[in-house]
């Protein structure tokens, strides 16, 4: 998987969490909690969504590697590649 | 015969607006069955009716906007004879609507074949996002002009922000229960190791869709303890305070975007920590999609309030009216703590409590604080 499709499969997943938040609208940076308002509840769904979609495993303690899209684009690349 | 009236859906609803019946004449009603649909300042409410009976007739349209205690319908008791004139009014109930000859989709673009409109009006609505077929057209033949989306698009920006709408409500409740009740607040640090450390080592052998959070726990705690302390869990009315027999837990959902609701799990005193969890995962993502049943935001008989895992420590909440206690939850965080005679670092996290000193004292506060806290020292009970 490349990063853009990494990057795609995240903004689809996260926008399905939380529809009221437009893919576009997302910076790089935007941490899910602070800035996009999500609460444990979202986060928690998403990372159901994002371990369906990519066939990963993401244990519990790694939700803080996934919560802006550029860690996550990062961590998920690292984990689909091992 | 029944009347079944527009419900108050909670202290700070005055009117609600019909936007669906899910029952007709003639249809047989059961307690707790949904039969319409009201949008309200908290999104689209499901009302439950809470009689038995057959539906005699309808009193209200879709569209309506109606005060509470409005009729809706009117209900025939079992063993009741039919009004005469039924059939009339069974006739002026409109058939389901018949399925669309074409089963195609609908053109989503605003340029639908078949409105006449002029270009200039198309491109304009194409811009802006507003769909021609919204547009009332005043050119030759009905066709739709540039003026006529400029001022359509005018009405559209007048028409309310609904978020505008909740806060309106919040303000409205929280001041009734500012100036009417007599809050007295405690605080209570509690240890979240032993939760913190049990919740870890189940969420590690669960996929996502099956972990717990530290917010079930949570509620569990707070709807047990409230079980036991009848002061703190009941509605304060005309006559004073009555007790409820039962726990039912609102949580304060906060909404993206501003604006807070907080509906109820009913019975949460006997819940489980799984069905606890599901019946909050389900409770939020109709909170955030506005699909709330009636009982779920006029049954809650205390609420609790939790700021989630990025806020700050401490909360003292303003109790939503008739309940008469609300408890805050901070931000879980390590800090430094006794523990086993030593100072070390736990996770820990500060509880309060808000609640009506009509209803009780402090002393009777705290030990529904220290309760909470006892059974968040247990995550293991069934």
């Amino acid at each position: 998987m490349t990063e853009d499709e990494i990057r795609a499969a995240y903004l689809t997943a996260l926008t399905s969490v939380a529809p009221d938040i437009e893919a576009e609208a997302i910076g790089p940076d935007d941490h899910l909690q602070e800035d996009l308002e999500l609460d444990s509840m979202d986060v928690l769904n998403l990372v159901a969504v994002l371990q369906k979609a990519l066939g990963v495993d993401i244990p519990e303690r790694d939700c803080p590697q996934i919560a802006t899209l550029a860690l996550a684009v990062g961590y998920l690349g690292r984990r689909l590649a091992g | 015969m029944g009347l079944f009236t527009m419900p108050s859906l909670g202290a700070d609803m005055e009117a609600g607006t019909l936007t669906e019946w899910l029952v007709g004449p003639g249809d047989r009603v059961r307690r707790g069955d949904i039969v319409a649909v009201v949008e309200t300042q908290k999104g689209a409410i499901e009302i439950e009716i809470f009689e038995e009976g057959t539906v005699e007739r309808l009193e209200a349209e879709i569209g309506q906007t109606l005060t509470v205690g409005a009729p809706l319908a009117r209900i025939r008791g079992a063993g009741e004879a039919a009004e005469p004139g039924t059939a009339r009014w069974t006739e002026v109930v409109a058939p389901e609507p018949a399925a669309p000859e074409t089963p195609e989709p609908q053109p989503q673009r605003p340029a639908a074949r078949g409105l006449a409109a002029s270009p200039a009006a198309r491109e304009l609505a194409a811009e802006r996002g507003i769909a021609l077929a919204t547009v009332t057209g005043t050119g030759p033949g009905g066709a739709i002009l540039l003026a006529d989306v400029e001022r359509a698009q005018a009405v559209a920006q007048e028409a309310p922000d609904p978020r505008a709408g909740m806060r309106k409500a919040i303000a409205s409740a929280m001041a009734k229960s500012k100036r009417e009740i007599p809050h007295y607040y405690l605080a209570h640090r509690i240890d979240l190791q032993a939760s913190t450390d049990w919740l870890s080592a189940q969420n590690a052998a669960r996929p996502p869709e099956d972990r717990l959070l530290m917010g079930a726990l949570i509620a569990r705690a707070v709807a047990r303890a409230a079980a036991l302390v009848p002061a703190v869990n009941g509605h304060y009315g005309e006559e004073g305070f009555r007790p409820a027999a039962a726990v039912h837990l609102g949580l304060a959902v906060a909404l993206r975007g501003g604006g807070l609701i907080a509906p109820a799990i009913l019975d949460a005193h006997l819940l489980k920590l799984d069905a606890m969890m599901a019946a909050m995962r389900d409770l939020v993502a109709r909170a955030r999609a506005g699909r709330l049943r009636s009982s779920e935001l006029t049954e809650g008989t205390i609420t609790l309030s939790s700021l989630g895992e990025t806020g700050v420590e401490v909360m003292a909440g303003i109790i939503y009216p008739p309940q008469v206690a609300l408890v805050g939850f901070g931000a879980p965080r390590p800090e430094p703590m006794v523990h086993e005679g030593v100072v070390t670092i736990r996770q820990s996290v500060t509880a309060t409590l808000a609640a009506d000193h009509r209803v009780s004292d402090g002393r009777i506060g705290a030990r529904f604080l220290l309760e909470i806290d006892r059974h968040l020292q247990h995550p293991e009970e069934p």
